[in-house]
């Protein structure tokens, strides 16, 4: 029987592949972001200068926009032909599935945001890299907590009416605290006196909720997909 | 785990205000080939469903030889093989490729072997790397038969197998059909081709209203006695 | 629970008809003067709603994991008495506020963490109008992130902002306020368990409509 790790890899693999071909998600949700951050820009950018602290919220909430984007169109793929019921019913631990999709989609979002977190910076003149391993560090946690509960909403979602309106309805209220705590960890490095401890303790709430819902969403994966 | 026999046992499925099986009862046996009659929408897929561990019975049991399906997991799927009306096939991969993804997650032995003479089979041999997007609907169709059963199954469930297929296509999965029978396998086929699926069915049943009937041997042809039997029922 | 229905009802409606009575007699809070007594009914409601919240969720996980369907009904009750209540914290709340501090809405964590968990639970429920067939089971999924949720919300927004009286105003409300506050929250919570029996009623007897809608069709 394949084991739980090597079900996740083939699924991963399965998806970088199409993606790697096809680059449609990729494309998409890439120029998604960047027209959202042009679209914020407007509101907030005010004789060529970004009003203060600006920079951090568009960041985050571009993510989130492409984010839930990436995650519908990413199971779209599945229904089409059904084949997440065929991922189903194949003799595989269910929840294996599951993480083989989140790391698929965290590759996919991680993808642009290496691009639209250098735009951001140069865009609104934001001080991004002052420290790199902090800023990656709450980047890759916050985009982990918001895949892990959007991979759970899109995939339970699949056969549901009214599906790509529902999936942002219910995944923002939800991944408010990673929003709020990605905004404002990065913010604090942003500031102008850097506030690292403030940044770390927003980190580490990043990090808890990750833990937290991660182990939910397997614990829930099995009987959410069965009908 | 193996069985030789498929029981429904009082199954009843409903969808809200909706009863789409009535307390189905049934039972197929290795070596058996039984087709699924019935008109549109009269839940076969939904009886194939379940018979493939995807959708729970409202209420009853599906026992898989002497086990009932809930403990049974993993291990009673490594058993089955479906074919569904939407192909389960991923268009920008190769037909391949598909295989291999699937044949992998089934853990099949001597994969790359397996999927060569699987492609040969469907005649895709020429076109083994080229994406599934691009292929007809009867390439399709012959591909997804392959994958269905490219693992062995003991359970054959096919939903409207030859939809699509030429003359050709359709001379070799009868032959498949019979080869799946002489290796002991359960196989339940739906179909609306009466005419294709009589030669080499071992029974018939009838899914009209929710529930199973029996299409008795006998006099006629097998679309004369299905008619006879849907006429007294309307 | 049909003899203790109505004894309950007279009871809680009896609290009701005497909250005012005792929030009148209660002594004036200093600096906030009258506008002050909004807070008899609002930090109970808020109990009730996160009341709500708990029993939404625990209820979604015995039906996603235990199939009862009698749970799923009282998660849907309990999920709708979060948002009313929900509700009548946030209409309470803005009032308070524009008289107390003179504006309608300043983001305080209390009350921003109450929206972002009315919103879950609205989510909650169109999820379960417009979702379909088998959308009960996913809302159970719904109910126990949203419940999971709680302290996580409470946490990052609190952490945002802070405005709001402090958790402490409980325990060091002068000695006249004590006695109103805990009647109205009593009243608050027994009102909440009286209307979740009264709904989770309700939704039987549609279940029971359904089998015998079923029935007729044999």
């Amino acid at each position: 029987m394949t084991s739980f790790l090597e079900t996740a890899w083939l699924v991963v693999r399965k998806d970088l592949l199409i993606e790697v071909r096809s680059r449609e998600i990729l494309y998409t949700t890439l120029f998604f972001a960047v027209a959202s951050v042009l679209v914020f820009a407007f509101g907030f950018v005010r004789e060529g200068r970004a009003v203060a602290q600006a920079a951090a919220g568009i960041l985050w909430i571009a993510i989130a926009f492409s984010g839930t984007l990436a995650l519908g169109r990413a199971f779209e793929r599945e229904r089409i032909n059904e084949t997440l019921r065929a991922l189903l019913l194949a003799p595989v631990d269910r929840p294996a599935l599951y993480v083989g999709k989140l790391l698929g989609l965290i590759v996919l979002l991680g993808a642009v945001e290496a691009i639209v977190v250098p735009l951001v910076a140069l865009m609104f003149q934001a001080p991004l890299f002052a420290h790199p391993w902090m800023l990656l560090a709450l980047l890759v946690s916050g985009t982990v907590g918001f895949a892990a509960v959007g991979t759970l909403f899109a995939a339970m979602l699949v056969r549901a009416r009214s599906r790509d309106v529902l999936l942002p309805i219910l995944l923002y209220p939800i991944t408010v605290p990673v929003i709020i705590a990605g905004v404002r960890g990065t913010a604090a490095l942003l500031q102008a006196d850097v506030d690292l401890p403030m940044a770390r303790a927003w980190l580490s709430m990043l990090v808890f909720f990750d833990v937290v819902f991660i182990t939910l969403a397997l614990w829930t994966f099995e009987p959410l997909m069965t009908e | 785990m193996d069985f030789t026999s498929v029981a429904f046992a009082d199954v009843t499925r409903t969808f809200g205000r909706r009863r789409v099986l009535n307390r189905i009862s049934f039972e197929c046996r290795a070596g058996e080939i039984v087709a699924l009659l019935g008109p549109n929408g009269a839940g076969k897929s939904t009886l194939l469903s379940i018979a493939a561990t995807l959708l729970e019975p409202t209420s009853g049991i599906v026992r898989y030889g002497e086990r009932d399906a809930a403990p049974a997991g993993a291990a009673l799927r490594r058993q089955i093989g479906l074919l569904g009306h939407d192909l389960y096939l991923y268009p920008e991969l190769s037909a391949a490729e598909n295989l291999a993804f699937f044949g992998r997650l089934y853990a099949v032995d001597g994969l790359g072997r397996r999927v060569a003479s699987a492609l040969e089979r469907a005649g895709l041999g020429g076109r083994r790397d080229d994406p599934v997007a691009g292929f007809s609907r009867g390439m399709r169709q012959r591909l997804a038969l392959e994958r269905a059963l490219l693992h062995d199954p003991r359970l054959v469930l096919l939903d409207e197998p030859f939809t699509g297929l030429d003359d050709a296509a359709t001379a070799m999965l009868q032959q498949r059909l019979e080869d799946l029978r002489r290796a002991a396998a359960i196989v339940v086929v739906t179909t609306h081709d009466l005419e294709t699926i009589e030669p080499i069915v071992d029974r018939a049943v009838v899914l009209h209203g929710g529930r199973l009937v029996p299409v008795e041997p006998g006099a006629g042809t097998l679309r004369e006695r299905y008619r006879r039997l849907s006429g007294e029922r309307t | 629970m049909n003899r203790a229905f109505p004894v309950l009802a007279i009871v809680l409606a009896a609290m009701f008809a005497y909250a005012p009575v005792m929030i009148v007699d209660a002594p004036y809070e200093s600096t906030m003067g009258l506008v002050q007594k909004i807070f008899y009914f609002h930090v109970p409601a808020a109990m009730s709603m996160f009341a709500a919240a708990f029993v939404c969720g625990i209820a979604s996980a015995v039906y996603l994991f235990g199939r009862r369907p009698q749970a799923d009904r009282v998660a849907l009750a309990a999920a709708e008495l979060a948002a009313l209540f929900g509700l009548v914290v946030l209409a309470t709340g803005p009032l308070w506020a524009r008289k107390a501090w003179g504006v309608w809405w300043d983001w305080d964590a209390r009350l921003t963490s109450t929206l972002v968990l009315w919103l879950t639970f609205e989510a909650y429920l169109l999820l379960r109008r417009y979702g379909g067939p088998g959308s009960d089971r996913l809302a159970a999924g719904i109910g126990i992130f949203a419940m999971a949720n709680v302290p996580f919300v409470y946490w990052s927004v609190n952490f945002w902002r802070t405005l709001h009286p402090k958790t402490t105003v409980v325990p060091s409300l002068q000695a006249g306020m004590r006695e109103p506050f805990w009647f109205c929250a009593a009243a608050f919570l027994g009102l909440f368990v009286l209307m979740l029996v009264v709904r989770t009623r309700l939704e039987q007897r549609r279940a029971e409509l359904e089998e015998l809608y079923l029935a007729l069709d044999e």
